[in-house]
């Protein structure tokens, strides 16, 4: 308290903190302008008349401005079945994922067995691995099963273990929760399971939810896996389809933009909605990791 | 009579909880352990899938020392490393320090520099392809942007000249391909900011009360406190950007395919080729140990240089 009253009565005090802040202010606009006038670019191309892309001194904002540039760039490549595959590995490894890490995290922290700690080690240190490392012997696993130029490949993983990363956040969170509600539900005779889909499962929809956006970001955004896997048009994810617009449409940068922003609108709406969950999640994994 | 009852009870909870980690087991066995001990098996032998393997033994690590474009990925990859680790890290920290004061509308900002790292991927990489451009790009354009000059030829007269005639060719230069994709990924300092800001708020009050009682100024207080009370974070950033920096794959295959002239050939790329263009398994196998083994020694390095510059409490 003192100090403020001291900072507030010296006018040169006063003067150098509305300076400070004055300036902060002006780097902090500066800066968003930056980080945002790329997107404003990306939404003024994907709205130009293909004439005008190389006109020199065009506007930012476009005149006529082109709906139909959308509709074209959406239609030009079968998008709408890159958004069918898109969703089904989504949604399939976000159930997968949520579903098998909270299972082992729940093993893993509230069920008491010989080697668990050792296990748990184990798990932490496959983060460690490089993911070329057990590509090439998976990518041929895949194709013994012949499930190249399938979804499955990207999906079927995706139901055994959930990850490392999900399964140590999950510990952790499951960690937090108050022993006793566990022994309640043992004395009314409760098994570890339905302790599990009772007790832990409700409790967590927080963390659950963390898990379910980065696993969702990291499906939707995922580009390596389907390059690798997927060849036919009709399997190509919209990661993968974007790619193969750039090598067929390379020059049409009007419409290249106007797919992009469309491929990433659904990204940014999950982002700004549960935009809690995200800071959570990452300051989980920057603190404890 | 007891001890046994409460022993068999044991074994019934060990036997769930393994039922329990059970899906990971499965896992760890099929897409981890295993592949590891095939991926090692695989390395010593020459092998493209349609016909069968060939043992060499050492013979892909041998050709792996001769080969130039080895070198060369690795060069890049660690040109990139070089700049792109140092500047990220300052820019993230920047960021989140500024960030980290006590003012009106920092959620807003907070949320603004980290949407580039949300929406990071193929879509990002096509605009920048795009911003880079070298005649219709958005960067060329602002840097032939006319700006006022004096004429000194004609009696000091004000005339407009672009800031920069001849800007780069960015991605189509090999000269400069690197720097651009350097610069973009400044664009997405955002996921490092996060962390930082987490673990700024983290730092009790107190130390800078106590700091300022005994007289210590902002840049000592920044010295003394903020950054060895952040050192952990610091270092974390640390081993994920240098994992990140080699893992580098996607804005190469897609903005440049890895040239001009190889310019942009990073390890994990030219890994990627090897293995699923010209179906080298066994020579992608050993780049793939060889990148285990740099990634390894680097993070074991700075697991060993933490102690003297990392302070946890």
């Amino acid at each position: 308290m003192a100090t403020v009253v001291r900072k507030t009565r010296d006018p040169r005090i006063r003067f150098y903190n509305n300076l400070k802040i004055g300036l902060s202010y002006l780097v902090l606009i500066g800066l968003s302008c930056v980080f945002l006038i790329p997107f404003f670019w990306m939404l003024s191309t994907s709205l130009t008349e293909a004439s005008k892309i190389i006109v020199k001194d065009r506007s930012w904002i476009p005149n006529p401005i082109v709906w139909k540039n959308y509709a074209d760039a959406l239609t030009v490549l079968p998008f709408h079945l890159f958004l069918k595959n898109t969703l089904i590995i989504t949604f399939a490894c976000i159930v997968g994922q949520v579903l098998s890490a909270s299972l082992v995290a729940f093993g893993f922290s509230r069920m008491r067995f010989p080697g668990r700690d050792a296990l748990f080690i184990l798990v932490l240190s496959t983060m460690m691995l490089p993911a070329q490392v057990t590509q090439i012997p998976t990518f041929i696993l895949f194709t013994h099963l012949q499930w190249i130029d399938t979804l499955k490949p990207l999906i079927v993983p995706a139901f055994f273990g959930g990850g490392a990363f999900f399964i140590f956040l999950l510990r952790q969170f499951f960690l937090t929760l108050p022993k006793e509600l566990e022994d309640a539900a043992k004395m009314d005779g409760c098994s570890p399971l339905g302790i599990y889909w009772n007790v832990a499962i409700p409790l967590s929809k927080p963390a659950l939810a963390t898990v379910a956006v980065f696993s969702f970001m990291a499906h939707w955004n995922d580009f390596m896996g389907p390059l690798i896997y997927i060849q036919s048009m009709e399997n190509k994810t919209l990661a993968l389809g974007l790619a193969s617009f750039k090598s067929l449409h390379g020059t049409e940068y009007h419409l290249m933009m106007a797919a992009s922003i469309a491929v990433l609108m659904p990204v940014l709406i999950i982002f700004f909605s549960m935009q809690k969950y995200f800071v959570k999640g990452i300051v989980m994994s920057g603190i404890k990791g | 009579m007891k001890k046994q009852r409460s022993s068999k009870l044991q074994r019934i909870e060990a036997l769930q909880g393994f039922l329990f980690i059970l899906p990971w087991v499965i896992g760890f066995l099929a897409f981890a352990a295993g592949p590891v001990i095939a991926s090692l098996c695989i390395s010593f032998c020459k092998w493209d899938i349609l016909t069968p393997a060939e043992f060499v033994g050492f013979g892909n690590y041998a050709k792996m020392m001769e080969d130039p474009l080895i070198a060369k990925s690795l060069v890049n990859t660690l040109y990139y490393a070089v700049f792109h680790i140092p500047l990220a890290m300052c820019g993230a920290l920047g960021t989140a320090l500024l960030l980290n004061q006590k003012l009106k509308g920092m959620r807003v900002f907070r949320t603004l520099f980290y949407v580039p790292s949300v929406t990071a991927g193929v879509a990002t990489f096509l605009l920048w392809t795009w911003i880079f451009n070298p005649e219709l790009g958005l960067l060329n354009r602002a840097l032939r942007h006319e700006v006022p000059w004096i004429d000194f030829a004609n009696g000091l007269a004000i005339k407009w000249v672009p800031f920069i005639a001849n800007p780069p060719k960015w991605l189509a230069d090999p000269q400069w391909a690197m720097p651009a994709l350097i610069i973009m990924a400044l664009w997405g300092v955002g996921g490092g900011m996060i962390i930082y800001l987490a673990g700024l708020q983290g730092i009790p009050e107190e130390l800078y009360e106590a700091a300022e009682i005994d007289g210590a100024n902002s840049i000592q207080k920044f010295r003394r406190v903020t950054i060895p009370m952040l050192s952990p974070t610091i270092f974390f950033n640390l081993i994920m950007s240098i994992i990140g920096s080699f893992q580098v794959f996607g804005a190469a295959f897609i903005m440049t395919g890895g040239g001009p002239m190889n310019a942009t050939l990073f390890y994990v790329l030219y890994l990627f080729q090897n293995a699923f263009m010209y179906f080298r398994m066994g020579y992608a196998s050993a780049m793939a140990w060889l990148l285990f083994l740099i990634i390894m020694t680097l993070t074991l390095i700075q697991f060993k240089l933490a102690p003297k510059w990392v302070h946890y409490q």
